[in-house]
């Protein structure tokens, strides 16, 4: 299943796309990101999947750096260390 | 084996009662403060429906907005798979859904089985949810069950931004102001409002078979335009608000199988 | 060198005369449907405050959302520019502006010489900009000069947590309905804004010493609800919202 969590506004698309059909549950993206956005967590479907936290959905442009500014000069976050290309952004 | 589906939304609640998978009886009440009451009154209604009783209900799905403080429900499911499983059993061959509410508009995509495959939604921006024709119904001061009708008189589309609720508001007013007919303002907004349902459908990607559920599925303005969009004649469902609650009566039955299942062969 | 700037924006056209350093008059009218009638009139009585004629003024140059609709100005510039000069002129210490207008809100950071490094904008959507304000004072029917004060006196923040000025709106109501205490909400509103001018600054960065400029710098309790957000102080010009123009003004006396 692809998700997409986040929004449209007036001034762009805002939203992390997890594709969980090729999530493993690692975690590893949980423990990589410096704005604490990502939790694991049981799905419909009974897999154990990553996702964007309840408090962070209606504020994802503003909370996830996107590999903007902050995050991009970290040495890691969620997407360098996922190796299922998991997570993507859409701005 | 009977099971419930119980869909507590931020407007009203509903409740499916099936038995192998045939709907028993169904019923859809306003959300009240304590929306634990709210799921138990939609119950007790569906089982009065149905002529049977509490303790006849083997296993209870919740979903919606409300889903959490349902208390007899033996499990949660969101409403997005509830959705797309829901109208899996209504038109087997649908791919595509959307589901306009008042508030919030979701697209979701499925497979085969109603198993949700992509999904996105929009609860953040009132310019692609039903709120926005709230805005400008009353903007123009025309009943809301109106807009639909009134707007297929238009021979042209009057210019309304569908980027924010509040700017779009001001433009219908200068329109208005200017002596624009109100069919071609109608008309206008309910393109604006394509233009973003349609935005969010494309995320998902759009497949046939493709049905509008929810209040919006109403207005056939709005119906009309994204059906030019999409390229695509949608379904309607007739009693669109249940949807979810079959979905999770589905839900119900198969988690129902799977835990007796397990049972039996713990005792074996 | 006499030069005029002029700032269209959508609700209010703002003029700055400048001499050299010196402001001469300054001017703020209602912009009106007709952009270009509005500029002339705001012009010409911030002429006839300065006393001096229409034929003295040497270059003109205009910014905001009409800038481009002025027929009698020899150029026009970016607001991000105009509001970035006319800031740094004000306040040389300054390294990022935030304006927040009727209907739009920016963050810009400047570097040391006053050059914009970097800035982010929205003027697609009303959240986070003074018609959310505006919308919000409405349904609370309290007059948009008062919003500021008597939001200070609020006792418990109220939470409003729709970033939408259409879903906001519906929380204040439903606020009102519930007896949350007027100021509480104003409050709450406040907050909210800062909530949204934070998450912009979160891509930009926000850099000591922080000047806020537009009509919304007026409101003391916007200010305040920023400063506590933002972790820093805000220096706000004595008129926040001709700083566009001036800015104008300053490009227009350079570029002869």
């Amino acid at each position: 299943m692809i998700v997409n969590y986040g929004y449209t506004d007036g001034s762009g698309d805002y939203y992390i796309v997890i594709d969980t059909d090729k999530c493993d549950g690692c975690g590893k993206c949980v423990d990589a990101c410096p704005q604490n956005v990502l939790e694991l967590a049981e799905d419909d479907y009974g897999d154990i999947v990553v996702r964007v936290r309840d408090e962070v959905k209606s504020k994802v442009g503003y909370v996830c750096l996107g590999f903007n500014p902050g995050c991009s000069k970290n040495e890691v976050n969620c997407r360098s260390v996922c190796e299922h290309d998991v997570i993507s952004h859409t701005w | 084996m009977i099971v419930a589906g119980v869909d507590i939304g931020s407007l009203s609640g509903e409740t499916v009662l099936m038995r192998d998978g045939e709907i028993l009886s169904y019923s859809i009440v306003r959300t009240g403060a304590d929306s634990a009451k709210t799921a138990e009154k939609a119950t007790d209604e569906a089982l009065d429906n149905a002529s049977i009783s509490f303790g006849d209900i083997e296993y209870t799905v919740a979903t919606g907005y409300g889903r959490v403080i349902v208390p007899f429900a033996d499990k949660n499911i969101t409403e997005i798979s509830c959705h797309a499983r829901g109208a899996n059993y209504l038109f087997p061959t649908v791919r595509t859904i959307l589901d306009m509410g008042g508030q919030d508009c979701k697209a979701i995509k499925c497979n085969d089985v109603g198993k949700v495959t992509n999904f996105a939604m929009n609860d953040k921006c009132a310019a692609g949810t039903g709120r926005f024709c709230d805005v400008m119904a009353e903007v123009l001061d025309e009943p809301l069950e109106d807009i639909g009708r009134i707007s297929l008189e238009a021979e042209r589309d009057a210019m309304v931004s569908s980027a924010c609720a509040v700017f779009a508001k001001s433009e219908v007013v200068s329109l208005l102001r200017k002596g624009t007919p109100k069919s071609e303002i109608l008309s206008g907004v309910h393109e604006a409002i394509a233009t973003r349902v349609f935005a969010l459908l494309q995320r998902v990607g759009i497949e046939a078979d493709f049905v509008i559920t929810g209040g919006i599925a109403k207005n056939i303005g709005v119906v009309r335009k994204v059906a030019e969009k999409v390229g695509m004649n949608p379904l309607i469902s007739d009693e669109p608000q249940i949807v979810g609650a079959i979905g999770a009566a589905l839900f119900a039955e198969e988690l129902c199988k799977k835990a007796k299942h397990k049972d039996r062969s713990k005792s074996q | 060198m006499i030069v005029a700037g002029i700032d269209v924006g959508s609700l209010s056209t703002k003029v700055v005369l400048l001499e050299d350093d010196r402001i001469l008059a300054a001017n703020i009218l209602t912009t009106g449907e007709e952009g270009v009638v509005m500029a002339r009139k705001a012009t010409d009585e911030a002429l006839r405050k300065a006393n001096i004629s229409f034929d003295q003024l040497e270059y003109i140059v205009t910014t905001g959302y009409g800038r481009k609709s002025i027929s009698f100005a020899k150029e026009s510039k970016s607001e991000m520019m105009c509001h970035a000069k006319g800031a740094y002129w004000l306040f040389p210490s300054a390294r990022t502006v935030i304006d927040i207008g009727a209907e739009s809100s920016k963050i810009i950071r400047l570097n040391k010489n006053g050059v914009v490094e970097d800035f982010v904008g929205n003027d697609k959507c009303a959240a986070g900009t003074g018609i959310f304000l505006d919308t919000m004072a409405k349904a609370l029917e309290v007059s948009i000069e008062e919003v500021g004060e008597l939001s200070l006196k609020h006792k418990e923040k109220a939470m409003i947590s729709s970033m939408c000025a259409v879903f906001a709106e519906s929380e204040v109501v439903s606020h009102v309905h519930r007896g949350t205490p007027r100021n509480d909400i104003l409050a709450g509103i406040h907050d909210s804004i800062a909530e949204r001018i934070f998450g912009m600054s979160n891509r930009v960065g926000i850099m000591d010493d922080v000047v806020m400029t537009g009509g919304v710098a007026k409101n003391i309790g916007m200010i305040k609800a920023l400063e506590e957000k933002l972790g820093t102080i805000l220096h706000v010009p004595e008129h926040p919202r001709v700083v566009g123009a001036l800015g104008a003004a300053l490009v227009a006396r350079d570029s002869k």
